[in-house]
């Protein structure tokens, strides 16, 4: 068995009565690509808040790379090379795409006040470095000619690809993804998908996402969580989750068969040989 | 509508920078404006076409030589000898630059990072009762009553201690920045405007009370006489030698010591802008404005907000300080009534009226907001109450100036007339005279494609020439 980048022990996330994670044990092997799937209000984004530092757990631990982070601050856990980007997108509107993208680079630039202050060799040296490695993302993330234009001003599928980018500015290991293909119309999506597959080939990042998409949950990740009021439900392979009863009732209710399950497990089939390539 | 208005601002803007025209006209209309400035000393157009001229140097496109010596020549050379003539406009002067540095230390706290700050003035306080305790007699005083120094009293500190007060004051108000931006962490927006307006309100009312147990501030009376540094001997010569010619008579302590004052603010604000500036283009200054556009977003993406949002407030609150020094010298004389909430609200305006962080929007702030309080309106005010004393009448309604009430007397209109421009100005250019812009970068994939380049043989009047010399000057 490969080496557990992310590994989360009975976590548990309440906010007043209600319990939005309830007792998750989790575990991400590093140079995976896994997805968290549930229905809407399943606690699958609070489980990333949770994971990404933005809440702390009442319970449980969850360790990166070995380490625990369940009591660091957010900006910490970037520090330690996770990065993540957010459902509803939330670049810095009225700052340029190469600036938001250097922002994700903050806790990897070394320049302090002073040297600013300055503008010593070593801090210019260092933003030209920045510049030149926020426009090298990109070009990898093909983003053509914005970089000077405001990210709020952009397309929401270019906005996608730049809090992405922004994302990798940060050098992350392990990169969250959550609904990274919510609005993309079907041909962007697989655009999207085959981006991440080359961020884990090609970078050797690990990915896990939270997905709403069938198509390229079933495509992409080689092992699915998921999460139902709180609770993992199932785990497994995308076909084992696709026939998994529990997960057909968790979302289309008791009793039902056929028809829309049938249309997941199709997507299964579709995707699920090129996911076993991809991991092989 | 709105596009043509721009565009015709541009093609003048662009008539005004073709070849050599904006080197002629900078240079004709300084001489000029100086010459009327110099021979009729109490003219407000002869003083606002001086302050146009100097602003068009900045922003016409110029070779950045020439840009620099002029400002010298202005700055250094002629402004001090219209100072010698008519002190008044150095006073005015004076205040541009000093409100100019509390603007830009506001504008870090405000404009870069985003949170709201009622109470600055506190640490402009911070600033002026530290050289005013140090530099004036008020150790001896301690269990003295307010008001009743005896004869003789000696000072505790020799005066030339003014210049390395100036970086203690830096020092101190950074300290207590701190000390307000640790409460201020766990509140945003609303709430954090009423508890820096309360810290603002407590600091005043500290120097309004400090006089008993210990009588550390003087209380309501303030502290005076504070030192001045001694003045230089040698140089006042030198410029007495110079000016005396030119003026018609020799510059008293007390003008020599404005023009000195003048200097140093001067020396001061052009420290504030270049520190300001160099942050902003780094990482701290994008850490700031991500934390502004979106604090959650910026934590996840590494910044330590908490930290940076403290270190505004110490950045910002230092300039205050360092002014701060500076005018508790200039006047001799530091009272509470200086650090109101209402001056605090002022310089708000002036970042506000300016271009909320915007750097060149500032400094046009302060210098429009001082030239409009202690110029402009006033002198409307007197030209009103001057018609009213005379049989003239108000045009239209035949009615005549003399007969109008006590209540409508036209020269309490100052504040009125104030408060108009500033909701004209919000609800038609609300990001300010100049508002803030992004840096353009000069990106390698993007050469042609990138649209703000068309703009850059288009001159000062459009948005991204501006952007652009702001940029070269960071």
């Amino acid at each position: 068995m490969a080496e557990l980048i992310l590994e989360a022990k009975g976590v548990v996330k309440r906010f007043g009565g209600l319990i939005a994670v309830n007792n998750i044990d989790f575990t991400l092997e590093r140079g995976s690509i896994c997805s968290i799937i549930g229905p809407n209000g399943a606690g699958k984004t609070t489980f990333f808040n949770t994971i990404s530092g933005l809440y702390k757990p009442e319970e449980g631990e969850i360790l990166l790379e070995g380490k625990r982070i369940d009591r660091l601050s957010p900006d910490k856990i970037t520090a330690i090379h996770m990065a993540r980007t957010f459902q509803n997108i939330r670049l810095f509107g009225s700052m340029t795409v190469i600036e938001n993208i250097m922002v994700g680079a903050y806790t990897r630039l070394k320049q302090n006040a002073v040297q600013a202050v300055l503008r010593t060799k070593a801090f210019k040296d260092e933003e030209t470095r920045a510049q030149a490695k926020a426009e090298e993302l990109m070009d990898y993330i093909g983003l053509k000619n914005v970089g000077n234009e405001l990210a709020g001003s952009l397309p929401y599928g270019v906005q996608r690809r730049v809090e992405i980018a922004r994302a990798l500015a940060s050098a992350p290991r392990l990169l969250l993804l959550d609904e990274p293909t919510a609005g993309m119309n079907p041909s962007e999506s697989e655009d999207a998908t085959s981006l991440f597959r080359r961020l884990r080939d090609e970078l050797g990042i690990t990915i896990l996402l939270i997905e709403h998409d069938m198509k390229v949950v079933m495509n992409i990740s080689e092992r699915i969580s998921v999460m139902d009021y709180g609770e993992k439900i199932a785990e497994g392979t995308p076909s084992e989750i696709a026939n998994n009863p529990r997960v057909i009732e968790a979302y289309l209710g008791r009793g039902a068969a056929g028809g829309d399950a049938a249309e997941i497990a199709a997507a299964a089939a579709e995707g699920s040989d090129v996911g076993e390539e991809a991991s092989k | 509508m709105e596009s043509t208005k721009k565009s015709a601002l541009g093609s003048f803007g662009a008539f005004l920078n073709r070849g050599t025209t904006p080197y002629i006209l900078t240079f004709a209309l300084t001489l000029l404006s100086t010459v009327l400035v110099y021979s009729s000393p109490r003219s407000i157009p002869a003083f606002l076409l001086f302050a146009i001229s100097a602003a068009l140097v900045y922003f016409l496109k110029l070779k950045k030589g020439y840009q620099l010596g002029m400002a010298v020549l202005i700055a250094v050379v002629i402004v001090p000898i219209l100072g010698a003539r008519n002190i008044f406009y150095l006073e005015v002067i004076f205040q541009i630059a000093v409100f100019a540095a509390l603007a830009l230390g506001l504008n870090i706290v405000v404009g870069f990072s985003g949170l709201l700050n009622f109470g600055y003035m506190a640490f402009y306080a911070v600033g002026a009762y530290l050289w005013g305790f140090f530099g004036s007699q008020q150790a001896f005083l301690l269990h003295e009553i307010p008001g009743t120094a005896p004869q003789g009293t000696p000072f505790l500190l020799a005066p030339d201690w003014f210049y390395l007060f100036i970086f203690l004051g830096v020092i101190v108000a950074s300290i207590v920045g701190l000390i307000l931006g640790l409460p201020v962490l766990r509140v945003r927006g609303d709430y954090l405007a009423i508890i820096t307006l309360a810290f603002g309100e407590i600091v005043r009312q500290l120097a309004n009370n400090f006089d008993k147990p210990l009588n550390l501030t003087n209380g309501p009376q303030g502290i005076t006489p504070i030192q001045r540094p001694t003045l230089p001997r040698g140089l006042m010569t030198w410029f007495n030698s110079v000016v005396q010619p030119i003026v018609g008579h020799s510059i008293t302590d007390d003008q020599f010591y404005n023009i000195m004052f003048y200097l140093i603010a001067l020396l001061i604000v052009i420290t504030v802008v270049i520190v300001t500036s160099r942050l902003d283009d780094s990482k701290i200054g994008r850490a700031w404005a991500a934390v502004r556009e979106d604090e959650l977003a910026a934590t996840a993406m590494g910044i330590p907000a908490n930290k940076l949002k403290l270190g505004a407030f110490a950045v910002g609150a230092s300039f205050a300080g360092a002014m701060g020094v500076l005018f508790a010298a200039s006047r001799t004389f530091v009272s509470p009534d200086t650090f109101t909430f209402l001056q605090s609200v002022s310089v708000l305006t002036m970042v506000i009226l300016g271009g909320i962080g915007s750097i060149q929007g500032v400094i046009i702030g302060a210098a429009v907001v001082v030239i409009l309080n202690i110029q402009l309106l006033p002198s409307l005010s007197l030209f009103l109450a001057n018609l009213r004393q005379s049989d003239a009448v108000i045009p239209i309604i035949n009615f005549p100036w003399k007969n109008l009430s006590n209540q409508l007397d036209p020269s309490k209109y100052q504040r009125l007339i104030f408060g108009i421009i500033l909701i004209v100005m919000m609800i038609y250019r609300p990001a300010g005279i100049i508002p803030a812009s992004r840096k353009k970068r000069e990106l390698k994939g993007a050469v042609g494609a990138d649209p703000s380049t068309g703009g850059r043989g288009q001159g000062a009047f459009s948005e991204d020439a501006k952007a652009d010399e702001g940029a070269d000057r960071g």
